[in-house]
């Protein structure tokens, strides 16, 4: 089922948390949501439940006008980031809920819903975990429990909050494969919210961008990460280096108006200076960083700089604290400003 | 950890003085009371008169807090779910038949219900009488038992997440069905220890009750007035016999109260 926004603005008393947003999501899609907190992505959200609803704008489901239809006629299922468990119940009771409060001419036999209970069980690892209460489970395993409730519904629409918020980074990195993986064998249109650019990229079909309620930009993980539209988007698909300034023929020039945005890993460094290393720097500190060395730097003028080079390459610098390097940016961007940048991080 | 020092000395002092405050009253009142024997103990407590009390003690204490599990849940609901103006006042005003002189509580039911009463005149011209019926011991405990179910359930409905409602509405449960099966068993112990309290406390209660009933013996006659009528008498052995009940009566509903506390805990963890 194919979702459609149609400027959809809501506004909490002075705070507006959306602002006149259109998105289109395709069926079967998956998209992510990616923003700052308050960036109002979670509302977005919630307004496409229904547990919200807006000001102004409308959502359709497949060209359904969907204002003044109720959360619970809407047949989305929503996994909130703190899973929302109905902790008196067993792990099979919660997932058979959304069944057994059908009414009696739509509600499966019993017999029924054990077996489509005990099937979601299965697709989410948790066969063994039926008569166990939530309180006796992991969060990855209670995140998972929530995802088979709302998959019991067999929802048209599914809508994820901060689905791995709460949960540590390697269970993270799991639930994300495996949200993937569901989502190619069920094939249900999914929207996840997520602060973590990581977790966008990685899963999702199509990222939106969101950013003081509107839409920065929306695309291609390879797109939005390749072509950020602006700073912004740039600044937060990862750490990068921001300078205020224009690049031009290899050297900076200090500027006012413009913002140059540069990832760590397109910094490049050298013992000796050549055109490509055109830039002076000192290093301050060198640390590993899972597959590659980052190495802070030292400007000229003491404005740092973060890179990101190969254990190779950090072997054959050799590089210790103190010592004077060159450096040039393999890749970077220039942005006009005024733009939706937040204080930039590092400052020429 | 111990902040306190002399550990033993705090620990002795504390034992003496609940053995001299609630131990030792307690225990002249059951050697009074055992220098009955069995037969005579029976004797007493089938006497019709404390029968009758015991068994309006028991009905009026059950109903009242019945009322109050019903009224003290919807109670607590508003006040936490809802803002409104005035629902601080209405806060504090649940407390008040609790801070309230009983006795000052009594006079003033005694005067609403009585046939020329606020209550008592159209109640009357329905052809309902409440002053001096057994329905009149049912008000007064209803009034004063009011806060206990409210003041057990409130922080346990603050407490409720309101994500389980909304995953209950987007799995397609209506506000009924929410209620009945997310909310409501959620609230089961805390419905329970409040019942229980106001339970255990309508027992024992004695001022609000005794100028709006009336203490007809048989009819609008409660336990504590019958103790008070047996030493009026000076039949102070018997008088003793029907505390000794009350006493009993009381351990019951503490343990009762306890292994709910204790259920509740349980199903919180």
């Amino acid at each position: 089922m194919s979702i459609t926004i149609e400027g959809v603005s809501k506004r909490f008393g002075a705070f507006t948390a959306i602002d006149r947003l259109s998105l289109e999501i395709a069926s079967g899609e998956l998209v992510a949501l990616l923003g700052p907190s308050g960036s109002g992505k979670t509302t977005l959200l919630r307004i496409i439940a229904g547990l919200e609803q807006p000001d102004e704008g409308r959502v359709l489901f497949t060209g359904r006008d969907q204002t003044g239809v109720s959360a619970k006629d809407r047949g989305v299922g929503f996994v909130f980031q703190h899973y929302a468990l109905f902790r008196h119940m067993t792990v099979a009771e919660n997932v058979a809920f959304g069944l057994r409060v059908r009414p009696r001419a739509t509600r499966p036999p019993a017999s029924e819903i054990r077996t489509r209970v005990e099937h979601l069980l299965k697709m989410v690892h948790l066969e063994w975990a039926g008569d166990r209460f939530p309180h006796q489970l992991s969060g990855g395993q209670r995140q998972r429990v929530a995802l088979a409730r709302a998959l019991a519904v067999e929802p048209k629409v599914l809508l994820l909050d901060e689905p791995f918020g709460a949960l540590d980074a390697k269970v993270r990195a799991e639930l994300r494969r495996w949200l993937r993986d569901l989502h190619d064998a069920t094939g249900v249109t999914t929207v996840f919210v997520t602060h973590d650019q990581e977790e966008a990229l990685e899963v999702a079909d199509r990222v939106v961008i969101i950013n003081r309620g509107r839409i920065e930009q929306a695309g291609t993980p390879d797109e939005v990460y390749a072509h950020p539209a602006n700073a912004f988007v740039h600044q937060f698909l990862g750490t990068v280096n921001v300078f205020r300034g224009r690049v031009q023929g290899g050297s900076l020039i200090v500027g006012e108006g413009d913002i140059t945005v540069v990832r760590p890993h397109d910094i490049a460094i050298a013992r000796a200076r050549d055109e490509r290393h055109p830039l002076a720097a000192r290093v301050r500190q060198c640390g590993i960083a899972g597959a590659l060395v980052r190495v802070d730097l030292a400007l000229d003028d003491g404005r740092r700089a973060e890179a990101l080079i190969t254990h190779q390459r950090a072997r054959e610098l050799a590089l210790q604290p103190g010592e004077a390097v060159w450096i040039g940016f393999d890749e970077f961007r220039t942005y006009a400003a005024p733009s939706p940048v937040a204080e930039p991080e590092y400052i020429i | 950890m111990r902040v306190l020092p002399g550990f033993g000395l705090s620990l002795g002092i504390t034992l003496a003085w609940l053995g001299v405050i609630v131990l030792l009253p307690l225990a002249a009142m059951c050697a009074k009371a055992l220098g009955l024997s069995w037969d005579e103990l029976w004797r007493v407590w089938s006497e019709p008169r404390v029968l009758a009390a015991l068994q309006l003690s028991l009905l009026a204490a059950a109903l009242a807090a019945a009322i109050n599990l019903i009224t003290g849940l919807l109670l607590a609901w508003v006040l936490v779910r809802y803002r409104f103006p005035g629902r601080q006042l209405a806060d504090a005003l649940v407390d008040l038949p609790f801070a309230l002189p009983t006795a000052v509580a009594g006079i003033a039911l005694t005067a609403l219900y009585a046939k020329t009463g606020w209550y008592g005149e159209p109640l009357a011209g329905l052809g309902i009488s409440v002053a001096f019926t057994p329905l009149a011991v049912v008000v007064a405990l209803t009034f004063v038992t009011l806060p206990f179910v409210v003041r057990t359930v409130q922080p346990v409905i603050e407490a409720l997440p309101v994500e389980i409602e909304e995953a209950a509405a987007s799995l397609g449960a209506s506000r009924w069905q929410t209620f009945r099966r997310v909310i409501l068993p959620e609230l089961i112990p805390a419905l329970a220890t409040g019942f229980a309290l106001a339970f255990a406390r309508g027992l024992g209660e004695f001022g609000s009750v005794v100028f709006v009933s009336g203490n007809i013996p048989l009819k609008t006659e409660i336990l504590p007035v019958v103790i008070i009528g047996k030493l009026d008498q000076y039949r102070i052995q018997e008088a003793t016999a029907v505390a000794l009940l009350m006493l009993v009566l009381s351990f019951i509903m503490l343990t009762v109260i306890g292994l709910l506390q204790r259920w509740a805990q349980r199903r919180a963890a």
